[in-house]
């Protein structure tokens, strides 16, 4: 045991959680303690967000025990039917992805239903609640005015909200999950500090982070996960980097990624000057010019809003107000018309796969091939033999997991979904492929999967650009690296001289700090 | 080899469930045997074709209906365009084409004036999809647009009388038009063969076309449509115009059938083409749905109106339970859709 009992808030013991298809938390234990930080790392798809979720009443476990502790008095059993019982125990919690109202202020946010009222429910005291607000936006040492819109505030402002939003319950867990995704150096800054505030006050702190290096710093304790199963808890000290990412991917971390150097042909994808304007003024792409070679993999990484995805949308003809110039074997692509775009030889798989890349209440073979239906036609009507050796084909070479073909694609993981929006994009016969964040939160097997399938295609001859918010992604899989920040190109590496500080250090210039009030 | 692997999906599935999915098939013949039991003559060879023209009518109307919706868009205007239709061939009748730079009027001879007449349904429609598609108007407002519009137009077309006797005149050769309504082929009345004929195109595309899939594809996902290079605008387009021309034959027909064109005609008939859309198990929502489900809930709503007449229920309770009926198909929709979604999970897991 790595501390005594004393400082325990709270454990969970022997969680498991299963979902219909996968089982996402098999015999986890996990144990807070008080005034400290405890880490929560693994690969996306350990389970981590699904433990928090369990923890904070969002999901209920299947089977296992959440145990409070109080001072001087025996574990209490509890068990939440919704986020309102985590409250009331004093458990909150900071998304991974932002919840706010963009067109209510701070102060209406942080109060969203649990509004200051007066005379019954019938008056909602805004001026308390400004009051409130500011006191503990003040506390979290950020100047933001509790009375501004949220649209208006910077990614670090809102992330320093939806804090806010939590602190008002006065938790005693605070589960933080990877609150620092968006966030600039300076902004990470501000946020470690509240943290360090917040310890001394006796707060404990559940943290969640992809950033080893943050995690290394500022934890106490931590848990690591893989595969839905622990597979390590203790003292943060008593475990190096090596250790915690040997832990954490279960195989020595330099074989995990299978990246490759790739024989590169001739230039296949010339981009020129792309600009897109901002709503506001400025550019979100910024003047953005770069080549892309035959079996070339081109790693694009950038922090959110660098405008990696508006780049590869604007490639696909997605902008109207896009300009520049391309060239796709020295054919110049003119109209912007996404239709003709995949008809010479681009496509994209989306950053979302749910909401732009797949259609949910069609089967799996129509998903498939609805890019690409062109070529199973005939004048007006679709040969379905034609057309069901490709989808069958398709599923062998790409490995989807389905019982046939059939199947309504909303049946599918997360992985195998993402699969099928893969192979919707590769059925267009592309000679470029451009790929937006392809594994974000599908499972360590899926991952490879689609690394292997970069690397053959890569080998087939056809370009690929690559962009991902993970820099060991991006590190291994690319020959050639960009870097973009604030819409604009800040770096450009080789895969020889490449290192994770040179491209974290590109990544941010442009962001400083600037306390709006 | 197709077929093989429907019969293999469909075998995870219970017994249950295969009569949930063909609820409205099952619940279209309860409604027969319910009223052949009850309503004397119901069963007649001519009651049963009365009942088809009622059916056929609503069919064509529901099959437009069907392609808007499965396409994420709604069409209030059907019955407005039909009204018009009936008004404009009427008036191309009785009056003729007026040419006031040359001093002439023009009368077309029937089938001409039916194309005409068709086409400007069609053209209407496209105003639809042009305000839906180029302008972003909400669908739901630019075609309530449309109906106010359309229905305005009809009345002013005669001052809001009506154009009575539309048989034509030998003389300038423009006679035929009732036969369009009253005449038959083989047996069939002309409208059960048209409302077939157009059966067979919508659901072949529907089924078997690019432009077919697309049309799910646009309603279940737009913002994926676009990304997997399908032309959103002109699939929307093409629902829209299809819309307009099943309104406009409606408009046609109705008016062949009481050989007079009334501007009021058609009035909520967007309601009940939609309420037989809605029977067949298309959902509002888009991306889900099918021609054949929207013909059958057409000929439940037929069958259910012309029978409650012959048992002689008021025609307030006919109203009501018309509505009851749409309420209670959409209940049992939702639950299919529920049950289906858990089976797929179900045979996804033990497969994975």
């Amino acid at each position: 045991m790595p501390d005594s009992n004393a400082n325990l808030v709270m454990e969970a013991k022997n969680i498991y959680k299963v979902f219909p298809g996968t089982t996402a938390l098999q015999e986890v234990d996990f144990r807070i303690y008080r005034g400290k930080v405890n880490v929560l790392v693994g690969e996306n798809g350990a389970g981590k967000s699904t433990l928090m979720k369990i923890i904070a009443g969002i999901e209920q476990q299947t089977s296992g025990s959440l145990l409070m502790y109080a001072d001087g008095e025996e574990p209490k059993e509890v068990s939440f039917a919704s986020t309102r019982d985590a409250v009331k125990v004093g458990i909150g919690i900071v998304h991974q992805e932002l919840n706010l109202f963009s067109d209510l202020d701070v102060a209406e946010n942080i109060f969203m239903n649990k509004e200051i009222k007066k005379y019954g429910s019938l008056y909602i005291d805004h001026a308390s609640q400004v009051k409130k607000a500011r006191e503990v936006l003040k506390r979290l040492g950020q100047a933001v005015n509790p009375k501004s819109l949220v649209r208006d505030l910077r990614l670090g402002q809102q992330q320093i909200v939806e804090i806010a939003k939590t602190m008002i319950d006065e938790p005693k867990i605070l589960i933080m999950d990877e609150p620092t995704s968006s966030l600039s150096i300076q902004e990470v800054k501000v946020l470690m500090g509240v943290i360090k505030d917040l310890k001394r006050e006796g707060v404990a702190i559940v943290y969640i982070s992809h950033r080893l290096e943050e995690v290394k710093e500022l934890g106490d304790y931590i848990t690591i996960l893989r595969d839905s199963r622990l597979v390590h808890s203790g003292l943060m000290k008593d475990i190096d980097m090596p250790g915690i990412i040997q832990k954490m991917v279960g195989r020595d971390p330099k074989k995990f990624f299978i990246g490759q150097e790739h024989q590169c042909g001739k230039e296949i994808l010339k981009v020129e000057n792309v600009t897109l304007p901002r709503y506001g003024g400025g550019y979100t792409i910024d003047h953005v010019s770069f080549t892309l070679r035959e079996g070339e993999i081109l790693g694009i990484y950038g922090l959110m809003g660098a405008g990696r995805t508006e780049l590869l949308e604007s490639i696909m003809g997605l902008y109207d107000k896009a300009e520049g110039e391309m060239w796709l074997e020295e054919k110049r692509l003119d109209t912007k018309d996404t239709k003709e775009r995949i008809l010479s030889g681009l496509v994209l798989i989306p950053e979302e796969r749910q909401r732009e890349g797949l259609f949910l209440n069609l089967a799996v073979k129509e998903n498939l091939t609805m890019s690409s239906l062109f070529r199973y036609t005939k004048v007006v009507h679709i040969l379905p033999d034609l057309e069901l050796a490709d989808v069958k084909k398709t599923i062998k070479d790409m490995a989807i997991k389905v019982s046939s073909p059939a199947v309504t694609v909303n049946a599918l993981s997360g992985g195998n979904q993402q699969k099928v929006v893969i192979g919707k994009g590769l059925l267009t016969k592309p000679k470029v492929l451009l790929m937006d964040e392809p594994t974000r939160g599908i499972d360590i097997g899926a991952k490879s999967d689609v690394f292997e399938i970069m690397n053959t295609m890569a080998n087939e001859k056809i370009g690929i650009v690559f962009v991902s918010s993970e820099l060991e992604e991006i590190c291994s899989m690319s020959d050639r690296i960009l870097v973009l920040s604030k819409g604009k190109v800040t770096g450009e590496f080789n895969r020889s001289d490449a290192t994770e500080e040179k491209i974290r250090k590109a990544s941010e210039v442009g962001h400083g700090v600037t306390i709006s009030v | 080899m197709a077929r093989e692997l429907k019969n293999r999906s469909g075998s995870g599935f219970s017994i249950g469930m295969v009569l949930l999915k063909m609820r409205t098939l099952i619940a279209f013949f309860a409604v027969l045997v319910v009223f052949s039991f009850i309503a004397p003559n119901f069963l007649s060879i001519t009651n049963l074709i009365s009942m088809a023209k009622h059916s056929a009518i609503w069919a064509i109307l529901a099959m437009g209906m069907t392609y808007v919706i499965i396409g994420g868009g709604i069409d209030l205007s059907v019955g407005s365009i039909a009204g018009l239709c009936g008004m404009l061939a009427g008036g191309l009748i009785i009056e003729g084409l007026r040419l006031q730079i040359f001093g002439i009027v023009v009368y077309f001879h029937t089938p001409l004036l039916i194309l005409i007449v068709l086409l400007i349904g069609a053209v209407l429609g496209s105003v639809n999809g042009l305000l839906i598609t180029k302008l972003k108007v909400a669908p739901f407002i630019a075609t309530l647009g449309m109906l106010y519009m359309a229905r305005g137009f009809a009345m002013l077309r005669s001052g809001g009388k009506t154009f009575p006797n539309l048989v034509g005149n030998p003389e300038l050769g423009n006679t035929g038009f009732p036969l369009l309504g009253a005449g038959k082929f083989i047996g069939l009345p002309v409208v059960v063969w048209l409302a077939i004929i157009i059966a067979i195109i919508a659901a072949y595309v529907s089924k078997k076309t690019p432009m077919g899939r697309y049309v799910y594809a646009v309603g279940g996902n737009e913002d994926a449509a676009v990304l997997s290079g399908i032309r959103v605008n002109r699939i929307k387009m093409g629902t829209y115009i299809f819309s307009g021309f099943t309104a406009a034959l409606t408009g046609l027909v109705l008016a062949s059938q009481l050989v007079a064109s009334h501007p009021a005609t058609g009035e909520s008939y967007e309601l009940t083409a939609i309420a037989a859309v809605v029977l067949g198990g298309t959902s509002l929502n888009g991306g889900r749905g099918t021609i054949t489900g929207s013909i059958i809930g057409a000929c439940i709503l037929g069958v259910l109106n012309d029978g409650l007449v012959m048992v002689g229920v008021s025609s307030f309770w006919q109203t009501a339970i018309k509505g009851m009926v749409v309420i209670l198909a959409v209940v049992i929709d939702q639950y299919q859709l529920k049950k289906q979604n858990e089976a797929a999970l179900k045979e996804q897991s033990t497969a994975a």
